[in-house]
């Protein structure tokens, strides 16, 4: 039985008694009607996620369930230094792999995993950005698997999204059920945006003069996370621009206004290392901004996260993070790492082979969900047609055995039921440390399911971190 | 601000505009069609000509078609769901330029023409026409109510006005195509009905009769949509409004610009203009002189704040 969030042996969870009560006091029926009227107030506001080549409605919603799931204070006291610790230790890789090497040299990470890699931009080597930090928020998906048990799945170092749903749950929630956080029970999370801001401002570049101008640079309004960057650019009070509206003259980088060019000292950008400079990565890029790369290694600029600090959330180095934590920091892990199987060494690829039915099988480089194979969830042949994949190309494939992800009360037609979560921190980077108690818990809304990618029927939840 | 940020505010005022003037347009061509011994076909085809939407070739222009080519064609420029859906992919573009209402506002009412079908707007014409006003008006307030004045409002207002200014000529000229075949004596009994489906259009029926008194002179309503300094309506009423949205642009930005120098003269020259004169040069050549000279102002505010 896979660990429930809310009900133990002899009745509720310390850290779900308020919400408990609170589902007793309200009823079922009723908070029923209450998730079609928070529908209706996202639709309203425009909260929207756009899936790519799915058709169908272009601006559609991510479900929210309106059930929130909660970690006592002891809980979160784990979790905050468990994801920190991790945090300072990837950026902490990012910085020796573009110079010295230590890791790899020490024999802990194979060289060929990190220089082949195809996240790993030459053009990095040698230079530091400010503070040495690369992956400025970094987004930690995390699973629980019992009491006190809590494991990483995947690190997200380069845009992870999300968390205007975090921010945008708690307030939906706040402006329903006003009683419920009576007492300021649980902690606040709304002060993320002046957090970002401030840790954007910390590692503007040396040679910024006074206070330094941030922007956030999306594709445009038709990318799936638009709605966030808009939302994010305007809490922080930040102009939000697209690629066209920056450009680089004399190794500056200046933004178009009404009133002519306006000097840039940080961008915070929500597009992929592909897209940012078509001179120096993707000369077939239409998007871009030609020259940036070399106004940010002549440190006029500085671009969050760093170019090229996906090599720290790839799968394939995932397994060795725990030992990176040894490694930079000399402490000991306090977020465990999944059992993960690596397909490219043999005697790992036969384990793998012969037990593809209990595992998940995931490839190396892929994200959201997409192209993963459940073992036990699918059928002989599906199992072999994959398994055919596998042979092709082993290094591309890592495998982990299926989690048994914690459940969360979850409302279904009226009815309580038990779903599988996760949850995704944001820990933000600059010459301090900071995170928000919260985060964004992800459910896989059909029952039995363990994806909880919003572009599969993923829903989302509100997160609780309670005072004490 | 951002010059891509200034545009889409600029044409979020406009086509929020253009949709409004659409549907007091389309309201006065039904009051018109709805006339004694009209078949409804000479109305249709210059309320079309007036919108620069080509009729249907070979056959007789029914309300179906304004309905499909006037109201519910989110592709058309002319349209008015083509106008509320660009205003809002202008306001989704910007978005931290504007206020959650506007937002709301133009989300709400570019979802609720998404599942609008032609024959229930058809059904329910002066239902739908008039829902475009009360939308509109729920727009203009959240942006007066609310929104910062910098120079993304006046960007905005810059917009709404020089498209109001646009859409007014055009309401008047679909008025003279409509005298072009007519024979009748002018001030006849037709001729009476058309010019107070105009003012009705324009919300100004009782305001010109403060004014102008009992009847219908066309030199006294085209005074009052053209040159009165108090009708919100009118030309010149709109060109001081641009002239003043300008003037704050101007003064955020420090230097004069082209678009200010010639909205000024056009201001000076319209409260400087008696009816008679226009109407002894030709009605038809200003109103078309007119409309060249607005769209001149809207090409060089783009010149000027580099969009």
């Amino acid at each position: 039985m896979p660990f429930n969030e809310m009900e133990e042996t002899d009745g509720v969870r310390a850290p779900y008694r308020r919400i408990a009560d609170w589902i007793e006091e309200t009823g079922t029926e009723l908070l029923g009607r209450r998730r079609d009227e928070a529908e209706a107030i996202f639709r309203k506001i425009g909260i929207t996620f756009a899936v790519y080549g799915e058709g169908g409605d272009p601006e559609r919603l991510i479900p929210f369930d309106l059930i929130p799931r909660a970690f006592s204070a002891a809980e979160w006291e784990q979790l905050d230094r468990g994801i920190r610790q991790r945090a300072r230790a990837l950026n902490a890789f990012l910085y020796d792999i573009y110079h010295r090497g230590e890791i790899i040299k020490a024999g802990i990470i194979p060289g060929e995993l990190v220089y082949c890699n195809s996240a790993y931009l030459p053009e990095m080597v040698g230079f530091a950005p400010p503070g040495r930090v690369y992956s400025h928020i970094v987004g930690i998906d995390i699973v629980r698997t019992g009491e006190g048990v809590f494991q990483v799945l995947e690190d997200n170092c380069r845009t992870p999204s999300g968390v205007s749903y975090m921010l945008e749950n708690r307030e939906i929630m706040a402006r329903m059920f006003p009683d419920v956080f009576s007492g300021g029970p649980v902690k606040p999370v709304d002060h993320y945006p002046d957090e970002l801001l401030r840790t954007l401002k910390e590692v503007a570049p040396a040679s910024c003069p006074g206070e330094p101008t941030v922007v956030l640079l999306t594709p445009g309004s038709l990318n799936s996370a638009y709605y966030e960057h808009s939302f994010l650019a305007d809490l922080m009070g930040i102009e939000l621009v697209e690629p066209q509206d920056l450009f680089v003259d004399a190794a500056r980088v200046w933004m178009r206004t009404t009133s002519g060019p306006r000097r840039v000292d940080v961008i915070y950008r929500r597009i992929d290392d592909d897209y940012i400079d078509p001179l120096t990565f993707r000369p077939d890029s239409m998007l871009g901004i030609a020259g940036l790369f070399d106004a940010y290694r002549a440190g006029n600029v500085n671009i969050c996260s760093a170019p090229g600090a996906g090599v720290a959330d790839d799968k394939a180095i995932y397994i060795y993070v725990p030992e990176m934590i040894r490694f930079y920091l000399g402490e000991q892990p306090i977020l465990e790492n999944i059992q993960t199987y690596q397909c490219g060494r043999k005697d790992e690829l036969a384990y793998v082979m012969d037990n593809l039915h209990e595992l998940v099988v995931k490839e190396v480089h892929g994200s959201g969900g997409y192209g993963m194979l459940i073992g036990p969830k699918s059928t002989k042949k599906e199992i072999e047609q994959y398994r055919k994949r596998i042979v092709a190309d082993p290094a591309e494939f890592i495998a982990q055995p299926t989690l048994d992800l914690s459940t969360a009360p979850t409302l279904n037609e009226g009815n309580l039921c038990g779903r599988h979560v996760d949850f995704r921190p944001f820990c933000l980077v600059g010459k301090n440390i900071r995170l928000v108690p919260g985060g964004l818990t992800r459910v896989a809304l059909k029952e039995g399911s363990l994806v909880v990618n919003s572009s599969q029927g993923g829903g989302v939840k509100d997160t609780w971190v309670l005072r004490e | 601000m951002l010059s891509r940020a200034a545009e889409n505010l600029f044409w979020l005022g406009r086509y929020m505009e253009r949709a409004e003037a659409t549907a007091r347009m389309i309201s006065m061509g039904q009051r018109m069609a709805m006339l004694p011994g009209t078949q409804g076909q000479s109305e249709w085809t210059s309320l079309m000509q007036a919108t620069g939407t080509p009729p249907p070739k070979g056959r007789a222009i029914t309300q179906s078609d304004i309905v499909a080519r006037l109201i519910l064609d989110p592709q058309s420029p002319s349209a008015i769901q083509g106008c509320l859906s660009r205003a809002r992919e202008n306001g989704r573009a910007v978005r931290t330029a504007l206020t959650q209402e506007m937002w709301e506002s133009l989300n709400e009412d570019w979802r609720y023409l998404e599942s609008m079908d032609t024959q229930a707007a058809r059904r329910q014409l002066v239902l739908v026409l008039e829902w475009v006003r009360d939308r509109a008006a729920i727009f203009r307030g959240a942006v007066e109510t609310a929104m910062l004045r910098t120079e993304g409002y006046f960007f905005l207002r810059l917009g709404s006005n020089i498209e109001r200014a646009d859409m007014t000529l055009r309401l008047l000229n679909v008025k003279y195509f409509l005298l072009l075949p007519e024979t009748e004596v002018v001030g006849g009994g037709r001729d009476h009905h058309q010019w107070m489906s105009v003012l009705n259009a324009v919300s100004g029926l009782r305001a010109y009769h403060h004014n102008y008194g009992g009847d219908y002179a066309p030199w006294n309503i085209a005074d009052f949509l053209l040159l009165n300094q108090a009708f919100p309506r009118s030309v010149a009423f709109s060109y001081a409004q641009i002239d003043g949205c300008l003037s704050k642009l101007e003064k955020n930005h420090g230097g004069a610009h082209n678009c200010q120098r010639t909205a000024r003269a056009e201001l000076n020259r319209l409260n400087r203009l008696d009816i008679n004169a226009v109407f002894s040069d030709g009605l038809h050549e200003f109103i078309n002189d007119q409309i060249a000279k607005t769209a001149r102002i809207s090409k060089e505010v783009s010149d000027a704040y580099h969009f």
